[in-house]
């Protein structure tokens, strides 16, 4: 017993396992990544930012059924309908979202019948004031825009599993 | 009596119930969507399937009579099974047909989350559906502009057609074409031309007939869902108010059997707009000839410099036809205490209270009692007009039972067959003579019903002709043991509760006519108006008005001091229906800015004028009514006038005018100061107008060319 603990003092080896290790970690490729400059995965089914799509032929597809309203657990939509001017069909005159009531659960766009709420793989929305995280109908209409494509690749992406 | 084994469970049912009934009574839900208590049976939609014993099929339970089934081999009764492997196969195949060619627009529909056929799909439903083939469409029928129509949703239950043809008593409504085709339609696209067209929205099961002033401004779970009265006539039908936030979104009815059982008209419904705009909600003062907005102890420092106290007599006060019976109560106590003999609540002319005690005033037969009474006669009154839903229960009497019916008064259209009397008043001299041909069926009728109508009411020689109907009724024997059918058909909510708090003049006060004739001869100096504007205002000019109420109209135009008051959705105060039934309605939004609760506006009048009105809360004021109208107290009960008072105005005599009786409501649609600043009311009433003026008057028949300007505005408004 104590002729094995004089060798391994003399050799130093557990000196030399340990730089082993630490040169095993230096070689290895690394877990954390530069963000902002580098960004790791994100599932299509990631639940981000909210956003309100539009048709191809940008008519907005929402049509006030407020079943997202009505589902959201911490209630942090607001919708208001009436008929649209033009043709008299059911569209909303105001749509609201609270994003620092949103627990992010995914239920409004679950509800959604017509795909328009979305929570998109957004998640770098930080604002300096509370007040800008009142998303209004045209926020969300804007997000939509700038997002839908790889919305809509989400979607696609996840359609199987639906 | 048969008996009926229904899961099990034997019960014995009167004789002609339907199994569906029966299945009722035993606790079961039989799912149905043309079945309606109060239509007739029509069969056709099939989902109240159910398996019966010896019965090789399913059958329709709603049209199926309990005595038509045959008891087993041995005697025993036969069975009924809601639950068994057929009951629910059959439910689901009908469900699969009926969704076959709805469009399942769910989302966009108005009836999502309120409609039958989502429910029933849920409950009774498959889930699936086997059909590949495209969908039939159906292009939208005009029926009514307060009405929107997407009728490819229509499942061809025919209750609107039914309500239309049997409580109604139009034909104006019916399905075309068979099979697959078949569609609702008025036939030439004309507008229904009833008061009641707002109930087939309700009885509708799916969104095919959706309320068209209510289109996609809300889902009914966000809904604050109030029980109240309505004071647009003086039914006192339940409603229930639903409002969103502070907002109203719309007026349904409530069950009440013996008042409107499940029906409110169409401006007791669409009103809801006129309740929220043109509102006063903060006091206005006149300065220099022009009103401007004040505070409260700015407009009250106004009344206490202009109320004459020296001179009480110099003072008179009147309550309107929208003042419910505590606001009437505070305000006659109010006067009291500052010694004004001058108060009233009747329109000018009215002799109610005069004479006779409460048998003068009331509806006494009852509203429920209209379905006892075997003749009837109307005075001076349209009770299309005057009371829409009323008129439903004589529709049923003359429909049902052949009830004959007289009208002596503007002749009206109706909907039933009815003696016209014509319009001259001496006829009704004739009748209480006996002299009249009507008067023998009255006479040989067990149970007759006199409807005395405000027409007749608001005359100058008002006091003779209710007299004259008094003495008819006697002559005929309608007031007798266990029958009293001397009846006042009453327009204004608030009048009959105002009569039976006693807010009438005192000894050596006016009356609302003397009031106004002495307003203008400059012999009053200071007149408050409560609820008040069916007056002739321009005979108000010369005092100093103070007009208490919820909407800018005819009364606040003249007055030197407005004081915004509350709306009967606002404020929960008692409201006397024309039986005298007192019913309470409830607060559904709060008043707007600064506008308070009538009571507390005319307690706080009495701390500024120096008196005391003995009561500082609502419970006080009611508890002061209450005794002096103990039956006020009980809600929603009628307490029976003595008919002895009716021999009191018998006795008053008095001579006829010439002129022919009217009646009293001119324009249906535009009766109040909340109705006249409803947008939809407005527009409703301009449409009847420009109707009228084609040729097609309400008294032309229903044909109508469905072709005018305005009917095709509205038309272009539904859709």
């Amino acid at each position: 017993m104590r002729i094995g603990q004089a060798i391994k003092s003399l050799f130093l080896i557990e000196f030399v396992k340990a730089v082993a290790l630490s040169m095993r970690y230096f070689f290895a490729p690394k877990a954390t990544i530069n963000y902002p400059f580098e960004k790791g995965y994100l599932s299509p089914r990631f639940r981000g930012e909210h956003a309100l799509r539009r048709y191809p032929n940008g008519e907005e597809r929402c049509i006030a059924c407020k079943l997202c309203e009505a589902t959201c657990p911490a209630q942090a939509i607001h919708i208001e309908a009436g008929p649209r001017r033009a043709d008299g069909s059911r569209r909303t005159t105001r749509y609201d979202i609270d994003m620092t009531k949103c627990i992010y659960c995914g239920f409004c766009q679950e509800a959604c019948p017509v795909e328009a709420i979305v929570e998109g793989p957004n998640f770098e929305f930080a604002t300096e004031t509370r007040e800008e995280l009142f998303y209004t109908k045209e926020r969300l209409l804007a997000n939509g825009d700038r997002w839908e494509r790889e919305i809509a690749a989400n979607i696609r992406a996840d359609a199987p599993w639906r | 009596m048969p008996k009926i084994v229904i899961d099990g469970q034997e019960i014995e049912v009167p004789d002609g119930t339907t199994v569906l009934q029966a299945c009722e009574m035993a606790g079961k839900e039989i799912p149905r969507f043309c079945y309606h208590e109060r239509l007739s049976v029509a069969g056709n939609c099939r989902m109240c399937l159910v398996e019966v014993s010896g019965i090789p099929k399913p059958m329709a339970s709603c049209a199926l009579s309990v005595n038509d089934l045959r008891p087993g081999p041995n005697g025993e009764p036969p069975q009924v099974f809601t639950d068994s492997e057929v009951t629910r196969k059959a439910r689901q195949g009908v469900m699969e047909f009926l969704l076959i060619n709805h469009p399942l627009d769910c989302p966009i529909c108005d009836q999502g989350g309120e409609c039958d056929l989502q429910d029933q799909a849920m409950g009774y439903g498959r889930g699936v559906s086997r059909f590949r083939e495209p969908k039939r469409a159906v292009e939208n029928r005009y029926i009514s502009p307060l009405i929107k129509t997407v009728m490819t949703r229509c499942i061809k239950c025919t209750r609107c057609v039914r309500f239309i043809a049997d409580v109604a008593g139009l034909g104006d409504l019916g399905a075309i074409g068979r099979g697959e085709d078949v569609e609702i339609s008025t036939y030439l696209d004309a507008a229904l031309d009833t008061e009641l067209a707002g109930n087939i929205v309700d009885l509708c099961p799916v969104g095919a007939l959706t309320n068209a002033t209510y289109a996609f401004r809300a889902r009914p779970w966000e809904l604050t869902k109030t029980e109240t009265i309505d004071a647009m006539d003086a039914m006192g039908c339940n409603i229930r108010v639903d409002a969103k936030f502070d907002r109203l979104m719309r007026i349904l009815p409530r069950l009440h059997e013996d008042i409107n059982e499940e029906w409110i008209s169409d401006k007791t419904r669409h009103v809801w707009d006129g309740l929220q705009k043109r509102r006063l909600d903060t006091p206005w003062v006149r300065e220099n000839g022009r009103l401007r907005p004040a505070s409260w102890e700015e407009a009250f420092d106004r009344i206490a410099e202009a109320f004459p106290k020296d001179a009480p007599d110099k003072a008179a006060a009147i309550a309107g036809g929208l003042a419910a019976a505590e606001e009437a109560f505070a305000l006659k106590r109010l006067m009291q205490a500052l010694g004004v003999a001058s108060v009233d609540c009747r329109p000018p002319h009215v002799p109610l209270g005069t004479a006779g005690g409460r048998a003068g005033w009331l509806f006494n037969a009852t509203i429920a009692g209209i379905d006892q009474a075997d003749a009837i006669l109307f005075i001076g009154t349209n009770p299309r007009y005057d009371a829409a839903v009323l008129n439903t229960r004589i529709h049923r009497a003359w429909f049902d039972r052949d009830v004959p019916v007289a009208l002596l008064g503007e002749k009206p259209d109706l909907f039933y067959d009815f003696n016209w009397l014509g319009d001259n008043p001496q006829v009704l001299l004739e009748l209480a003579e006996g002299r009249h041909a009507f008067a023998e069926v009255l006479r040989k009728a067990e149970r007759p019903l006199i409807i005395l109508g405000m027409g007749a009411l608001k005359r100058p020689d008002a006091a003779t002709l209710w007299s004259a109907a008094a003495r008819l009724a006697q002559s005929v024997e309608a007031v007798k043991e266990g029958w009293n059918g001397f009846s006042v058909l009453h327009v204004e909510a608030g009048l009959v509760g105002a009569l039976e708090v006693g807010c009438l003049p005192d000894d050596g006060g006016r009356d609302t006519a003397a009031i106004l004739d002495a307003a203008e001869q400059e012999e009053l100096s200071f007149v408050w108006l409560l609820h008040a504007d069916e007056l002739d205002m321009t005979r108000l000019a010369r005092p100093f008005v103070v007009y208490q109420g919820s909407h800018g109209d005819a009364g606040a135009q003249i007055a030197d001091v407005i004081l915004p008051g509350a709306t009967y959705v606002e404020k929960d105060v008692t409201f006397v229906n024309m039986e005298g039934r007192p019913q309470m309605t409830s607060r559904a939004i709060l008043p707007p800015g600064e506008a308070r609760e009538d009571w507390a506006i005319l307690r706080k009048a009495a701390d500024v004028l120096g008196v005391d009105v003995g009561f500082d809360s609502l419970e006080a004021l009611r508890k002061a009514m209450y005794e002096t109208a103990p039956h006020l107290a009980a809600i929603d009960s009628i307490t029976p006038a003595d008919p002895a008072g009716i021999g009191e105005i018998a006795r008053l005599g008095g001579a006829i005018d010439e002129a022919p009786l009217k009646a009293p409501i001119a324009d249906f649609w535009l009766t109040n100061p909340i109705a006249r600043a409803s947008d939809i009311m407005q527009r409703m009433s301009a449409l009847r107008k420009d109707r009228a003026n084609a040729g097609d008057a309400p008294d032309g028949g229903n044909g109508g060319n469905g072709g005018t300007a305005a009917e095709t505005t509205g038309r272009e408004a539904a859709e």
